[in-house]
């Protein structure tokens, strides 16, 4: 079953980051052989007033679809001026809203997030916020008309997995928008295991841009994102702790 | 304010611990998840210097996680080279008998003109320390001027008050780099003798004003051949820590200045060799995993080349570190010698060749409104 997130339906379940690699050239190959449908962009990469921006220009491939981060902004304001920006120039109204006022741990600031999203909705902006795994923060976006949430698995960068895994259940279980985990998947089993659970996609950008060969880990990915979507389809029984006692307990109700 | 921290450690004390940690304490370190200060001593001691190839291997992986495979770009523009210090250590030394000039703003729009067709985007402007030539007046003048041609704007000058920097970080500065030259109070003394500059705490707090001010990024340095660099490196990792903690909306550098030939006869009392410098990098990235690393053309080119890979993030390319160097071809006074000096594309053509991306724009002035 595809993936819809506000007019775009996705085969791709697999979304894909472009910072970190060691050439564009060797981002684009990753890009290509992940299959994915949707690459973000850190606008503050990009060069806005050049027509041909190197970056971009290996992105341009059909059935790619950018999807622009605010990535380094701090306030609500700067990511309400930036996105207005990147819609002009990358003439999309997508947008990854990311807001963190803290440079070394890159957290998501909730408040200026949500700030930020209401604006953009009524804007006319397709709202794709990167968040904390905070259920409360996610059910309150979606009331300001989000078009999905991206909680994150780990601290960005971490490649430390799904340590928030009970918080994004419950976005999971909560949730009427599409859920992205973002942020923190080091490993493909990372990648199913998040799928397994019932997210909707997962976004990964540094374990494949750093790994030693960018290209098979993106293949890895790939399989992993299908695996994992496939596995959760197939409604797997879940693990159980407790044995099943050989003789049910009830079954005397059911006895003459 | 820092100071209020600094004076809870004891140089000497500092040191001893330094040169008395064992190949115990290396392992140990080196084993962690994470590091505290204890353990960067550790990192800095002799006693970890035959684990370099180790220490280098793990901070090529730390960096290449946090940063990925690229190298940052600036360029420094040298606006002034007036100068009322009389920093032995430096060319701008105002005893030394040299032609002295401050740009104007045709001339600044000249050099900036050649900057730009290097290509670069993120530009370090740089004076002496001579308030009434080149003050807030001047520098609040530059930077309007070459705003709309740079994408970020960083800024080495005098230490200035936290209104000066609110005041310049609206009109779009972004870094400003300080260097505390030593931690060592009676060796800073002995330096700066009775200018302006010997007020040790004034000095030291100027990142505390910075990041009052929320300055995005602040960068720190000891200079390195002014004392023991070991002793130095800890409480510049000190201070570290403390602004990090402090003032979280900020982001630090660490530069390496080491001290190169100049006008006037400054023999550094205290040498750090290649390897070590190495070691003091390494021991950086190991230490702190989100700090920012640079590196300038005061290094050679076979040091640049082969510390791409080993935690630095940003370096400079194709600097003149004298006013009009660029396009006016000045013959003033220089800072210091360039030991690198290759064009800026040669340096390109270097990042790539060692599987890194050299980044030119990673800011835009609407992150800054």
């Amino acid at each position: 079953m595809s993936l819809i997130i506000a007019d775009k339906t996705f085969n791709s379940r697999l979304f894909l980051g472009t910072g970190k690699f060691s050439s564009n050239k060797i981002m684009e190959e990753a890009v290509l052989a992940s299959g994915t449908e949707l690459v973000t962009v850190a606008l503050k990469r990009v060069d806005l007033k050049k027509e041909n921006d190197d970056l971009l220009k290996h992105l341009k491939h059909p059935g790619i679809n950018i999807l622009p981060n605010t990535s380094g902004v701090r306030t609500a304001e700067e990511a309400v001026f930036a996105a207005q920006l990147a819609r002009e120039a990358l003439e999309t109204n997508w947008l990854k809203l990311e807001i963190h006022p803290d440079p070394k741990y890159l957290m998501p600031d909730p408040f200026e997030t949500l700030k930020a999203a209401e604006k953009l909705v009524k804007l006319g902006f397709v709202v794709l916020p990167y968040i904390h795994a905070d259920p409360v923060l996610a059910k309150s976006l979606e009331d300001a008309g989000v078009a999905a949430v991206m909680p994150l698995g780990s601290p960005i960068g971490s490649n430390k997995g799904l340590k928030a895994k009970d918080f994004i259940s419950i976005i999971i279980e909560q949730s009427n928008v599409p859920v992205v985990v973002d942020a923190g998947i080091g490993a493909p089993s990372h990648a199913a295991e998040a799928l397994e659970m019932g997210a909707d996609a997962v976004l990964i950008n540094t374990s494949v841009a750093v790994a030693s060969d960018p290209v098979s880990a993106a293949k890895a990915y790939k399989m992993a994102v299908i695996a994992g979507r496939l596995a959760f389809e197939a409604g797997l029984a879940r693990e159980s702790d407790t044995a099943e006692p050989s003789s049910p307990l009830t079954k005397f109700l059911s006895e003459e | 304010m820092f100071l209020d921290v600094l004076e809870k450690y004891d140089w000497n004390k500092i040191k001893q611990d330094i040169y008395s940690k064992t190949e115990k304490d290396v392992l140990l370190a080196l084993n962690k998840p994470k590091r505290d200060l204890e353990d960067f001593k550790t990192l800095v001691s002799p006693a970890a210097f035959p684990y370099l190839e180790q220490m280098a291997k793990l901070s090529n992986k730390l960096t290449q996680k946090r940063f990925g495979k690229i190298i940052q770009l600036f360029i420094p523009l040298y606006l002034s080279n007036y100068c009322i210090n009389e920093c032995v250590y430096c060319g701008f030394n105002c005893h030394n008998d040299i032609e002295r000039i401050i740009l104007d703003e045709e001339q600044i729009l000249n050099e900036v003109e050649a900057i730009k067709s290097y290509g670069f985007e993120h530009i370090l402007l740089v004076t002496g320390e001579a308030p009434s030539i080149a003050g807030m007046e001047y520098f609040e003048r530059v930077i309007k001027l070459i705003k709309p041609y740079f994408a970020l704007i960083s800024m080495e000058v005098q230490p200035l008050e936290a209104a000066e920097y609110i005041k310049l970080k609206k009109l779009g500065l972004n870094t400003v780099y300080i260097y505390q030259e030593t931690y060592n109070k009676e060796s800073y003394k002995k330096f700066h003798g009775k200018t302006k500059k010997s007020d040790f705490a004034y000095r030291l707090h100027t990142p505390d004003r910075l990041g009052k001010a929320e300055m995005h990024r602040i960068g720190i340095a000891s200079l390195l051949g002014l004392e023991d660099w070991r002793t130095d490196a800890f409480f510049t990792a000190l201070h570290l820590k403390y602004l990090e903690k402090k003032y979280w909306k900020s982001k630090c550098s660490i530069s390496f200045p080491r001290l190169r030939p100049h006008k006037g006869s400054f023999k550094p009392e205290f040498s750090i060799s290649d390897a070590e410098l190495v070691q003091l990098i390494t021991s950086y990235r190991i230490f702190d995993e989100e700090v920012e690393l640079s590196i300038s053309v005061r290094e050679s080119r076979k040091f640049r080349d082969n510390v791409v890979k080993l935690g630095i993030t940003s370096m400079s390319a194709g600097s003149k570190t004298k006013p009009g160097a660029y396009a006016l071809n000045y013959n003033a006074l220089e800072q210091f010698e360039v030991f690198d000096e290759r064009t800026p594309s040669e340096v390109v053509d270097m990042i790539k060749s060692k599987g890194y991306e050299p980044v030119w724009k990673d800011w835009d002035y609407y992150m800054q409104l």
